[in-house]
């Protein structure tokens, strides 16, 4: 496979610049477009000439690869064409200008992505990084770094995800980090994360290079489109995606023209996301009929009981929120939360001047739930929680409903975990993730002023060991004292006790120190991995212990907090 | 030109003003000249027209006594100027022209500025014209009026093409309506840009997909992310001050996380993530660039790489507590050596005693003092005979300590008493001495003098023969054998090859080991030649111990290693062990047991199982069994020497803390 490589400036790349006589701007876009991407050799000197200077390699059949690609030709009409209209625009001929605007040559990714993808799995498997691109293209402003088609067709593509996210109610994890929202989906059995940022403008870095990002967007859109438009197919949903035939009725307000152009406003109110999507087939509802298992061979049954209780639980949390009526303050990022209730089948709306869509009024009575991201709200409803943003999305990760009082206005919100980490044993658990898990398990949790007087109870005690000690140190002082005066002590000999001999502690360091002899006896390179190993899991440990350490210091420092607090009280 | 020459008092200057071009040019300079140099420069050179070389910078006639060249190309020669700084400081005091006075570049003189130069400069400077006469606010006189006139700009009469309707447009015109009405020219379609999606994998075959797909590694998904990136993450997952501030230092490629933690109340206040677009970037160049490897991880058991050795309980016995301290010395004791009935233990210390013990009390049975360091002791194994060889300096005394059977040591005494001394006396390289008086009362029996130090004594096996260790004599005479009933000396080695460490007889056969730093040698002494070279793979041999069987033999070294040889297998160590943490002091072999022992400078004696088959295809099994600890390390030195109890399953350590231990 390595025979003959070449190497990426001088050799291989060189060969088809001066092959096919492409800039290396052209041949960057080919190697983007057509995923073809380095190897490492086994023998890197060997390729290398002997040298050991870090230098990327190609394989040689990818180069010869890259050679036949039809796009090439385009590429190249595509130069001619810039520089006929450069050419136009300095001798002033408009007419010209706008001719060649028209005629402009333009390609087709179809048949890449066809090539690059054979199955549609292998597409859905790499759309992770097509949409986070997507999103943050759709995030840019209308002017400056790129097309604005672009941005407005990355716009399109993924509100067309998320309504089928919505519609398909895949959503599985949310996480706010503070790099952006992390979202995680299952899509026919995929899982697929994305990241979009937060609402903000961006300050554009001078050293990102844009033609890069621009070229992966091109092919990203592509993709995207053509797996959202098999994904529709797949739910029976109109592709392009039209609104709902009630939600459409419904959503006709009179000041619609208020937020957008006519031309605009259906695009709008998609990525409201507040309506369902039109199908093509009328979804019958309870349509689900019960599958029948059949064991595979060699399975065990337990296995399948596990695989039946999972899928029973992720059928629970899709119905998460269903029943619920939620409405968002406008401080809170609306888009988000649209999003993730709707996934889990909750009612939203917000104030109608916020964005188009909006469903019913802040002053709906059957309003559940209030989203609000502010220390306190003028105007309070009696029949409805008043709740920070954080709940829902813990509430997602939980799978469960978790209980308000956490959340509620002007309240420390609990600490907001990662739901993509997966402890094994030995791993630091925070606390909050163990509380969790009982909830989950449906345990009560324990009473916070019970845990406190225990507290207070055990220090108690503490202080009565403390004082113990200080006697027994005080009469050993005393004796040191006579000692050194001269006088003779007296002197008493008590009944040694017996030293109950430990068994198993015996047992125990026999076997250690065997393991510390053969040990001895390993081989140099098995002693070397064995080293390695053991490290690796020491350092493993320290740092658990370490985070561990961290929080109990914390821990200690609020109670002590809460103590002084308490006493200033009194 | 009358105010031009108003301007430059002398008249050549008016030539150069003539041209409109060159009145234009003074103009501007005139016009944002402030400083009074530029002017200068302008009205010297005017005035110089003798100076011929020109507009250039004239530092470069720095260096010679002439400026430059007249009309007829006859130097010009530089005033000679002695003025220094004192005269010139004095010309300025007393010199009322002194600030109207200017040096000219092009001839080195001194000129004084007339009045109306003077004045001109002060009207430049304040940003006024040059010419006084000069009117700046003139009325303005439009050539284009806004008027429009009855009269024409010109009177041609119009063409009469303008007048009548063009045959060529009518022809284009003509055809254009033709070719729409026969249908080849349509009305322009705006160009549909919204991509057009359909379903791509209608036709999905798997059994198209090439064997490029196969070989394609898919790129690997992004990390996902753990709590510490929460916008509210647990306490614990914040960096400290201290933390903070080494992640800062940090190079960024080096850091365990790319970003600081932050924990914010509400999700109100988190602000944009200001690298966002780096990291999509980089991602981008990772995707493209970065080379893509299949990488098999290896997820072995840690457990399953230590080697299954039988237990070290199967193996007993072996010493394996610290039952006896034997305490005396007070400085470190080189050297042990046991009776051969076990009863009796001669240690040999730096406090230049040599001390008899009984194995079994630690009761300090005998001091002898010798006249210095001591750093050998061996106690001879004829059990029919009680004699001690110890090596002090250059010296080597036989003791006989007058223990144990009475009858024995009085043979001994016997034996060393009826020699006889031979007819004919050789010229021997050590002198043999019999120990008389107070000497004689302590045990010394018989004192050999050698002509270096000596660091090792072995007796032979049947206690007749005994070898010394000279390792500072060169290369010649690091090696000799005494033969004590025959008071003989032998040098054995005409020559050494490197620096001899110990050496040490075969216990049955007539061989002879001989250590150097990194090699073992086997002499056979009867043929009298060298049968074998053992590679030790090590820096520096040692000690040296030889299986009572013969065949096997263990060295240990100073860099850490013990290597086992067996004779029959290779030169090469059939097993090296690194299981000391410091250089290997001393090895020793039971004389029964399988068992082998050594001591090192980390303050350990270990014993391992060694055991030897008679089977040859089988090779020796070796275990360790126990780390013995007893001797604090003083001095960076730990255990100096080990030896076995020849019929109990004991070992003897001495140590650099002056002690010695018994292990049973």
């Amino acid at each position: 496979m390595f025979r003959r490589i070449f190497h990426w400036q001088f050799s291989a790349l060189v060969y088809i610049r001066v092959r096919m006589r492409l800039s290396h701007s052209i041949q960057r876009r080919l190697c983007i477009l057509k995923g073809i991407y380095p190897h490492e050799p086994k023998h890197k000197k060997k390729v290398n000439k002997g040298s050991t200077a870090p230098r990327t390699f190609y394989l040689l059949k990818d180069i010869r690869f890259l050679l036949h690609e039809p796009i090439v030709g385009k590429f190249r009409e595509y130069k001619i064409f810039v520089r006929k209209l450069r050419k136009a625009y300095g001798k002033a001929e408009w007419s010209g200008v706008q001719r060649m605007k028209e005629n402009k040559p333009a390609y087709k990714l179809d048949h890449i992505i066809k090539e690059r993808y054979p199955t549609f799995i292998d597409a859905v498997r790499d759309v992770d990084d097509a949409l986070s691109m997507s999103f943050l293209f759709s995030t840019f402003a209308r002017t400056g770094k790129c097309h604005v088609q672009t941005i407005q067709l990355c716009r399109r593509l993924s509100v067309e995800w998320m309504n089928y996210i919505i519609a398909s109610r895949s959503l599985r994890k949310v996480f706010l980090s503070i790099k952006g929202i992390y979202y995680q989906a299952e899509v026919l059995g995929q899982t697929i994360t994305w990241i979009i940022p937060y609402q903000f403008a961006h300050d554009h870095p001078t050293d990102v290079d844009y033609r890069v990002m621009a070229t992966f967007t091109e092919l990203y859109t592509t993709l995207l489109g053509f797996v959202n438009f098999r994904l529709y197919q797949t739910l029976n949903l109109v592709y392009p995606p039209k609104l709902d035939g009630q939600g459409e009725f419904s959503l006709k307000s009179e000041c619609e023209e208020d937020y957008a152009l006519e031309s605009e406003s259906y695009s709008e109110k998609l990525s409201a996301l507040s309506a369902s999507l039109a199908r093509t087939v009328p979804l019958v509802e309870d349509e689900e009929a019960e599958l029948d298992l059949f064991p595979a061979e060699g399975e065990d049954l337990e296995k399948m009981e596990a695989r039946e209780k999972i899928e029973l639980e992720q059928n629970e949390q899709k119905k998460l929120f269903e029943g619920l009526k939620l409405f968002l303050n406008r401080e809170v990022p609306r888009e988000s939360l649209a999003f993730v209730i709707r996934c889990f089948g909750g009612q939203v709306s917000w104030d109608k001047s916020l964005c188009i869509g909006s469903t019913y009024d802040e002053t709906d009575e059957t309003i559940t739930h209030h989203i609000v991201d502010r220390p306190t709200i003028d105007k309070q409803y009696i029949n409805r929680y008043y709740i920070q943003p954080q709940w829902v999305y813990d509430c997602v990760n939980g799978k469960i409903l978790l209980p308000v009082e956490e959340y509620f206005l002007g309240v420390t919100l609990p600490p907001h975990l990662s739901p993509f980490v997966e402890e094994s044993e030995g791993d630091y658990v925070p606390p909050e993730k163990l509380k969790l898990q009982a909830l989950q398990r449906g345990e009560k949790p324990q009473a916070e002023d019970d845990e406190e007087e225990e507290e207070e109870e055990e220090e108690d005690d503490d202080d009565e060991d403390d004082q113990s000690e200080d006697e027994d140190e005080a009469n050993l002082a005393e004796m040191e004292e006579k000692r050194a005066q001269g006088k003779s002590l007296s002197v008493k000999v008590t009944p040694g006790k017996v030293k109950p001999e430990n068994r198993m502690r015996a047992e125990q360091e026999e076997k250690a120190e065997e393991k510390r002899l053969a040990i001895m006896m390993m081989k140099k390179k098995e002693k070397y991995l064995y080293d390695k190993i053991m490290f690796g899991k020491k350092r493993h440990v320290r740092e658990a212990n370490k985070l561990a350490a961290k929080r109990k210091a914390h821990d200690d420092s609020n109670k002590a907090d809460k103590k002084k607090k308490k006493k200033k009280k009194c | 030109s009358q105010t031009k020459k108003s301007l430059f008092s002398d008249p050549r200057s008016v030539w150069f003003i003539s041209s409109p071009s060159c009145v234009m040019f003074l103009w501007h300079t005139v016009k944002w000249a402030d400083s009074l140099l530029i002017f200068i420069t302008f009205s010297v050179r005017s005035q110089d027209i003798r100076n011929t070389v020109g507009n250039i910078p004239m530092e470069w006639y720095k260096d010679y006594p002439h400026i430059g060249y007249d009309l007829e190309g006859k130097k010009i020669f530089k005033p000679i100027r002695n003025k220094d700084e004192l005269d010139e400081f004095l010309d300025k005091m007393e010199n009322p022209d002194y600030w109207r006075t200017v040096q000219d570049k092009m001839t080195g003189a001194d000129i004084r500025l007339s009045d109306e130069q003077v004045d001109l400069v002060h009207r430049l400077q304040q940003g006024k014209f040059g010419d006084v006469n000069f009117n700046e606010y003139e009325p303005a006189i439009d050539f284009f009026s806004n008027e429009v006139m009855i009269h024409p700009v010109t009177n041609r009469p119009q063409d009469k093409r303008s007048f009548i309707p063009s045959l060529i447009e009518k022809e284009k015109v003509g055809k254009l309506v033709h070719a729409i009405k026969m249908g080849w020219i349509k009305p322009h379609r705006p160009k549909e840009t919204t991509p057009q999606y359909y379903d791509l994998w209608a036709k999905e075959d798997p059994n198209s997909i090439l064997g490029r797909h196969k070989m394609h590694i898919p790129a690997p998904k992004m990390k996902l992310p753990g709590h510490e990136e929460s916008y509210n993450p647990p306490p614990e997952y914040l960096m400290s001050e201290e933390e903070r501030l080494a992640w800062e230092q940090q190079d960024p490629e080096y850091r365990k996380l790319s970003f600081l933690p932050q924990k914010f109340a509400c999700l109100r206040a988190v602000p944009a993530y200001s690298r966002f677009i780096h990291e999509r970037f980089e991602r981008c160049l990772d995707l493209y660039l970065c080379p893509r490897q299949r990488k098999m991880r290896v997820n072995v058991n840690p457990e399953d790489l230590i080697p299954k050795l039988p237990k070290p309980k199967d193996l007993q016995p072996f010493p394996t507590t610290q039952s006896l301290v034997y305490r005396g010395h007070s400085s470190l004791v080189r050297s042990i050596s046991i009776s051969p009935s076990g009863q009796w233990l001669v240690s040999g210390s730096d406090d230049c005693t040599v001390r008899f013990w009984e194995v079994s009390t630690a009761r300090c049975l005998k001091t002898v003092e010798v006249g210095g360091a001591v750093k050998g002791v061996a106690w001879n194994p004829n059990p029919s005979i009680c004699l001690v060889a110890v090596s002090y300096d250059d010296t080597v005394v036989l003791l006989n300590p007058g223990l144990g059977d009475r009858l024995v040591c009085t043979a001994t005494d016997q034996l060393i008493s009826s020699y006889e001394e031979p007819e004919e006396v050789k010229d021997q390289p050590v002198q043999w001495a019999v120990a008389e008086g107070e000497g004689h009362e302590q045990g010394h029996r018989l004192i050999l003098k050698h002509p270096k130090a000596v660091r090792q004594v072995t007796w032979h096996g049947k206690g007749d023969y005994l070898a010394c260790v000279m390792p500072d004599n060169g290369n010649s005479l690091q090696v000799v054998i005494h033969q004590v009933s025959k008071r003989r000396t032998q040098n054995p080695f005409r020559k050494n090859k490197g620096l001899v460490q110990c050496v040490s007889f075969h216990p049955i056969r007539p061989y002879f080991f001989v250590a150097t730093q990194r090699y073992v040698r086997v002499y056979n002494l009867i043929k009298q030649e060298l049968t074998k070279k053992l590679m030790a793979n090590c820096k520096w041999i040692s000690s040296m111990a030889i299986h009572p069987g013969g065949d096997n033999v263990i060295c240990g070294s100073y860099d850490c290693r013990l290597a086992w040889f067996d004779l029959d297998l290779s030169t090469k160590p059939y097993k090296v062990l690194r299981h000391h943490k410091k250089a290997l002091r001393s090895v020793a072999y039971h004389r029964h047991y399988p068992l082998f022992a050594s001591g090192s400078d980390d303050g350990n004696v270990i014993v391992c199982h060694g055991m030897v088959y008679n089977d040859l295809l089988q090779n020796p099994l070796i275990v360790p069994v126990k780390v013995l600890k007893g001797h604090t390390i003083t001095h960076d030195l730990g255990v100096l020497d080990v030896t076995f109890h020849p019929t109990q399953p004991w070992v003897f350590s001495s140590g650099a803390d002056g002690t010695v231990c018994l292990f049973t």
